[in-house]
């Protein structure tokens, strides 16, 4: 850390001066960032009338869940109108099972890359890493035809398998990386005292798993949640996840623009992955910078 | 230890390295068939005639041709040019701005923090639709700046086919730059005091210290910042969707929303096929030398 404070070569009022412009340029760029999410929760509980007669900035006169509501229990996405609820839930079912499922998968890949390693071990991994860089569209024709042909077309089911299979590079990249800094002589040992594969990796390594864990379920979980590629190429009407129910409700082109239940609506899809980050914003950082930085 | 005891723990040892194999081989199998099984189940694709359906009649390189024949394909590249361009250059700017702001014993760090790095958590469908509704013509800035006395603001950027690809990079950048401030902040934290104090009692400015010791030392970081953006241009493709749609025509169309749109609007298989190659090579050509260079370097964090 360099700063002007440690260094104090600046005295008195230049200083202050100083120090005053650096908060205000600070404040400034937090209004930046700011300013979609105040217009957005703004402009949702405002009625269409008071939208059009006031502007972005302005504050509700009358505060109205109404928008909301109407986001949740009847915008149309598509020909059907019960709301963004049902997409709500689809996003659930389609998220739920594919971070469990990748998270398990990528820890005991990690523990079996780095504590078990076999002849050819790192060979295995840089081959499953490669996955985390494809651009999904390379995969998305093939990836149609197949789910196709085993029947999960259009299904939450295809969709899990999806994002396992998509997530699997990543997990095991975290679980592998983690692994690789604790010492080996802590299985070597428990090896000699006749423990197995897995009694090591739920005695021994599970316990002391969880940042890592932490780390990948909120990795995995905005990915997943996020995501709207997948969603729109391998789901249709009812299966679709909440993203794409979303870009539905925006860009219908029929009926009155209803800008406040699309903010309401846009508020309800970005609620679960923000609360995780206010919630854990440390350990998402972690996964930004390991699933990106390294892979 | 006895002879036998020895084989015996060889014999367990040896269980464990082939259970060890178990474990991995099914997501080892799932990479070789959707990975890289795909990857040349595409790069077949491009090769053929398919165009509503999958057909697998050799064609030689006509798609290739085909696609670089298309008006909207040379819009999407120059279009990946612009938006990745700026995009990269401006987070790349915000995010060593920030951090270095940050970097000044700030009070409340950790909420401005927050503040800069929360665009990151949310889908891009969500950032796209709020910035449509800002950057909207009728209702959005324009009214604002209207009701705020500036009568002649016009920003109709989003509904203009010259400009709407500057609109998402606008968004872009807002749901990016923080997170590249993210990586500078951790490196900024990294650098070795001793040398930065050294510096100052020799008497060095603080922005030449910035600018001559902190900046140069941390240049690993410009790169691996740089990958990550790039990678994410190359990407794009819910944003543009959610925002302009590719509009207005294919004037915002992307690489990304192009391979969509022939794949499952257009009924061009085989276009779609090729454009998907096109994009692979371009991600390839980005992070094959990165990664060649990091496992090189850093041997140890593998």
């Amino acid at each position: 850390m360099a700063d002007l404070q440690t260094y104090g070569q600046d005295s008195g009022l230049k200083h202050t001066l100083l120090r005053g412009l650096l908060y205000l340029v600070l404040i400034l760029f937090s209004i930046y960032y700011l300013f979609p999410l105040f217009v957005m929760v703004t402009t949702s509980l405002k009625s269409l009338t008071e939208i059009r007669e006031g502007t972005l900035i302005s504050l509700p006169r009358v505060v109205t869940f109404d928008a909301w509501n109407y986001a949740w229990n009847e915008a149309c996405v598509g020909v059907e109108c019960s709301g963004i609820k049902t997409f709500f839930w689809n996003s659930v079912q389609m998220a739920v099972p594919a971070v469990l499922i990748s998270t398990i998968l990528g820890a005991l890949n990690g523990y079996a890359l780095t504590k078990f390693r076999f002849k050819g071990a790192n060979i295995v991994f840089a081959m499953l890493l490669f996955g985390c860089f494809v651009p999904f569209q390379v995969v998305l024709l093939p990836m149609s035809v197949t789910l196709g042909k085993l029947g999960i077309a259009n299904s939450t089911t295809g969709l899990v398998l999806v994002h396992v299979v998509y997530g699997l590079c990543f997990t095991t990249l975290f679980f592998r990386n983690y692994y690789v800094s604790i010492p080996d002589e802590l299985v070597k040992a428990a090896t000699i005292d006749g423990a197995g594969f897995f009694t090591i990796f739920w005695r021994i390594i599970l316990p002391i798993s969880g940042p890592i864990i932490v780390v990948s379920i909120i990795w995995q979980f905005t990915q997943i949640w996020n995501d709207f590629l997948f969603g729109a190429s391998f789901s249709s009407g009812g299966s679709a996840p909440m993203t794409v129910a979303l870009n539905n409700i925006v860009n219908t082109t029929t009926g009155v623009k209803q800008y406040n239940v699309d903010m309401a609506a846009a508020l309800l899809t970005g609620l679960p992955t923000l609360l995780v980050y206010v919630l854990a914003g440390k350990y998402f950082v972690r996964g930004l910078t390991a699933g990106s930085v390294k892979g | 230890m006895g002879a036998s005891s020895s084989t015996e723990s060889n014999l367990m040892a040896s269980l464990q390295r082939n259970l060890s194999k178990i474990v991995v081989a099914p997501s080892f199998a799932a990479s070789l068939f959707f990975v890289y099984g795909f990857i040349i189940w595409t790069a077949w694709m491009a090769f053929s005639k398919s165009r509503m359906m999958p057909v697998y009649d050799w064609a030689g390189l006509r798609q290739y041709e085909r696609l670089w024949q298309m008006e909207r394909w040379h819009v999407a590249i120059e279009n990946l040019l612009i938006f990745g361009g700026l995009f990269i250059v401006i987070c790349l700017f915000l995010g060593c701005l920030l951090a270095v702001l940050l970097d000044q014993r700030i009070r409340a760090e950790g909420v401005l923090r927050t503040v800069f790095l929360y665009p990151m958590a949310l889908s891009f469908i969500v950032t796209g639709t709020v910035w449509k509704w800002i950057l909207n013509p009728g209702l959005g800035l324009e009214k604002m700046m209207h009701d705020l006395g500036w009568a002649t603001f016009k920003f109709d950027w989003l509904v203009n086919s010259d400009f709407a690809i500057y609109t998402v990079v606008i968004a872009a950048v807002w749901q990016a730059s923080g997170f590249i401030m993210a990586m500078f902040l951790a490196a900024l934290r990294g650098v070795d005091q001793d040398i930065i104090r050294a510096a100052y009692m020799d008497g060095a400015s603080l922005p030449r210290i910035y600018f001559g010791i902190i900046i140069p030392s941390i240049r690993p970081v410009f790169l691996s910042a740089i990958v990550v953006l790039a990678h994410l241009a190359v990407k794009s493709f819910d944003l543009v969707i959610a925002l302009t749609g590719g509009g207005p025509g294919y004037s915002s169309d992307l690489p990304a929303t192009f391979m969509y749109t022939m794949a499952f609007q257009r009924n061009q298989l085989g276009i779609s096929a090729a454009s998907a190659m096109m994009m692979l090579a371009t991600v390839m050509a980005i992070i094959v030398p990165y990664l060649y260079s990091e496992l090189r370097g850093g041997k140890k964090n593998g």
